[in-house]
């Protein structure tokens, strides 16, 4: 796929180039297998400080094993991550994870608060009692979600909607430079798909970065700075308006995009 | 049963005592350990630890007579067990990682191959020497006949040092079982923490083995927790209350089997802790089947409530005689089944607040809202204030209640 590799060229991934150490997420090289199947091949990717970036590919592109893998979750079989120019483990206090919320169990026997205080782990470790201020803390971070009702709940009763609030509010309370968030808005109701974006944009306006996987193309233009398109190659990567265009989308998702979308999508970018 | 009561108070005799107390302090152990197995959803590995540990006592066993001793030796047997359970925690993890076998296939085979390879060095023992072997067979369901003062500082001393190490590990295990994906991502070594957790499980099943049997060492591990989960909805609550689950079963157990010595220590312990399962199951207050029929009552009579609301907001008849039985117990409606002032009222809330559910059922596609869409849980409870503003601009301004 010759004309693949043109469009990652022109598309601003600086090919062959050294980590940025500005980036607070830069990916050299990074290949990862299942089996002997790549489903991540020599991705480069810098995503910018300061900015809201979306990770964007059609299902199986490789998304969620990409921030898996760039946060050392997975094994990989070659390349470089370095976030703030440092390795991924020197720097995880600078970074705040929140997964797919269908990735826990949620008749766990525990409270929102409970988990939120979890956020603080690092701070707490072993053997300190979680302190007045180290609650009022997660409850700060719960209001920050509109949450601070529901602390003693179980989270067993909470929507889908509530329950990525929850998982939001545990990020806040690490009090990261970084949130990384692997579909935040999937399967969330319009109220908390806003609350979330405009807690995102808040972290933003605070000098933090945001990198998400994101799946409703309608709203990229709407929400991001940046957009990285993968389909387990890195497609093409830079600013939304130069970058989300129909002709990257029709790369990276191949045939299974229609074409009357592309046209809807290219009216929303413009 | 005097002899019961009797080791029950701890009157029975210097021996009795010490085990009765080290059996509790096993099962408080047990208990607590099991927590984290049944949280991280991998409560079937202990089972492959404990048979595993079979080969373990018989090799040691047959080393130790090799080497001049008499064989008899518990720290000796508890080593070996402990290295062959090891052995077979390691090949289970080796097998799910290497191959594409399930973890449950991998346990199934090193389960039955281990335990199958102790029972034939079990018969090669026994028929090698009849005189010395005795006992050996004690390790399968447990025995508190001819315990020793030193076996049971073995088993008190173990049990209240796993105990402490759990304790200290309870926040990364906490975390590891609710979100790997979350904890990895914080720096945790969730390998490390799981080997941990199967580090403790196997000091329980090792120090319980003479006690409780290894065939039955699993049930003390796993159903103090599930029963705990039954009272509570929190972690630390389920752990420290399995720890007393497996501590009183172990206690008791041990107590009846010192006062009945022909009846094996391992069954008595389990029933007992059996039957605390049992109660729990029908009437721990939090999710006991009881308490989840009670619930279902209440909730029928929510809907009713709510339907008979509803009814009286459009003018329309009631014929239900249980609708009628309970607008009348609350005063909602007088005998001839006109609404009092206080039944208006809250049909109008009703009214207002099943417009505003209506949106929500729109725009939230998810069973664990629609599941509390009962009519008596207030709204405001179920969403935020955000959420419900944003049903209110749906609705599109004031609408005139009460129809």
């Amino acid at each position: 796929m010759p004309s693949t590799l043109t469009l990652a060229a022109s598309g601003g991934a600086q090919t062959g180039a050294g980590p940025d150490p500005a980036s607070p997420l830069c990916l050299r090289g990074l290949t990862v297998s299942y089996g002997d199947k790549p489903a991540l091949f020599s991705v480069d990717a810098t995503f910018p400080a300061g900015a809201m970036s979306a990770i964007i590919g059609p299902n199986g592109a490789g998304k969620s094993t990409l921030l898996k893998a760039a946060l050392g979750l997975i094994p990989t079989v070659s390349g470089q991550v370095t976030v703030y120019g440092q390795p991924v483990a020197a720097a995880r206090d600078r970074i705040a994870y929140v997964p797919q919320r269908a990735s826990v169990d949620w008749d766990f026997p525990t409270t929102v608060i409970d988990v939120v205080l979890m956020g603080r782990y690092r701070k707490l470790g072993l053997f300190r009692r979680v302190s007045r201020a180290e609650r009022a803390l997660a409850l700060d971070a719960l209001a920050r979600v509109g949450m601070e009702g529901f602390a003693d709940r179980q989270i067993g009763q909470l929507s889908g909607g509530q329950q990525q609030r929850v998982f939001l509010a545990r990020a806040l309370a690490q009090d990261a430079d970084l949130y990384v968030l692997d579909e935040p808005f999937a399967g969330v109701d319009a109220a908390t798909e806003r609350a979330i974006i405009d807690l995102l944009k808040g972290l933003k306006a605070q000098g933090k970065s945001v990198i998400a996987v994101h799946h409703d193309l309608a709203t990229v233009a709407g929400y991001f700075d940046h957009v990285f398109l993968v389909n387990v190659r890195a497609m093409a990567e830079g600013p939304v308006e130069t970058t989300f265009t129909p002709a990257a989308l029709a790369q990276t998702y191949g045939g299974r995009l229609a074409a009357t979308h592309l046209d809807q999508l290219a009216l929303t970018v413009r | 049963m005097p002899d019961f009561l009797a080791a029950l108070l701890l009157q029975a005799g210097y021996n009795a005592t010490l085990v009765t107390i080290g059996a509790g302090l096993l099962g408080f152990a047990a208990g607590a350990a099991g927590t984290f197995l049944f949280l991280r959803k991998r409560a079937l590995v202990s089972d492959a630890v404990a048979h595993a540990t079979l080969p373990g006592v018989a090799i040691a066993f047959l080393v130790m007579v090799a080497l001049g001793g008499n064989g008899q030796s518990l720290v000796g047997l508890l080593l070996g067990s402990a290295l062959s359970a090891f052995a077979g925690l390691w090949l289970v993890e080796w097998i799910a990682r290497t191959t594409r076998l399930a973890e449950d296939a991998a346990i199934g085979a090193v389960l039955s191959v281990f335990f199958g390879f102790g029972v034939v060095l079990l018969t090669v023992i026994q028929t090698l020497d009849r005189g010395r072997q005795a006992g050996l067979e004690d390790f399968l369901l447990g025995s508190t006949a001819g315990m020793l003062l030193q076996d049971a500082q073995t088993i008190a001393f173990g049990g209240a040092l796993t105990v402490a190490l759990i304790w200290v590990l309870r926040r990364p295990m906490t975390l590891v079982a609710f979100d790997a994906g979350h904890a990895a991502a914080m720096g945790i070594d969730t390998r490390r923490v799981d080997l941990a957790m199967m580090g403790l499980v196997m000091a329980v099943t090792v120090i319980g083995l003479k006690l409780v049997g290894l065939i039955l060492i699993v049930a003390m591990l796993i159903i103090p927790a599930v029963t705990a989960r039954f009272w509570t909805n929190r972690v630390e609550r389920v752990l420290w209350t399995a720890g007393v689950i497996g501590g009183v079963s172990g206690y008791v157990g041990a107590a009846l089997s010192a006062s009945a010595p022909d009846l094996p220590t391992g069954p008595i312990i389990v029933l007992i802790a059996a039957g605390v399962f049992a109660l729990s199951l029908l009437f721990a207050p939090a999710r006991g089947v009881l308490a989840s029929a009670l619930a279902h009552r209440r909730f029928q009579a929510r809907v009713h409530r709510r339907q008979g609301l509803l009814a009286l907001v459009r003018a329309e008849p009631i014929h239900d005689p249980l609708t009628l039985r309970i607008l009348r117990a609350e005063g909602l409606i007088r005998r001839d089944g006109v609404a009092t002032d206080k039944g208006r009222a809250l049909a109008a809330k009703i009214a207002r607040d099943e417009r505003r559910w209506d949106v929500a059922r729109a725009v939230h596609q998810d069973t664990a809202l629609t599941g509390r869409y009962d009519g008596l849980t207030p709204i405001e409870d179920v969403f935020t204030a955000d959420q419900i503003a944003d049903f209110d601009a749906r609705l599109g301004g004031p609408q005139p209640v009460g129809g």
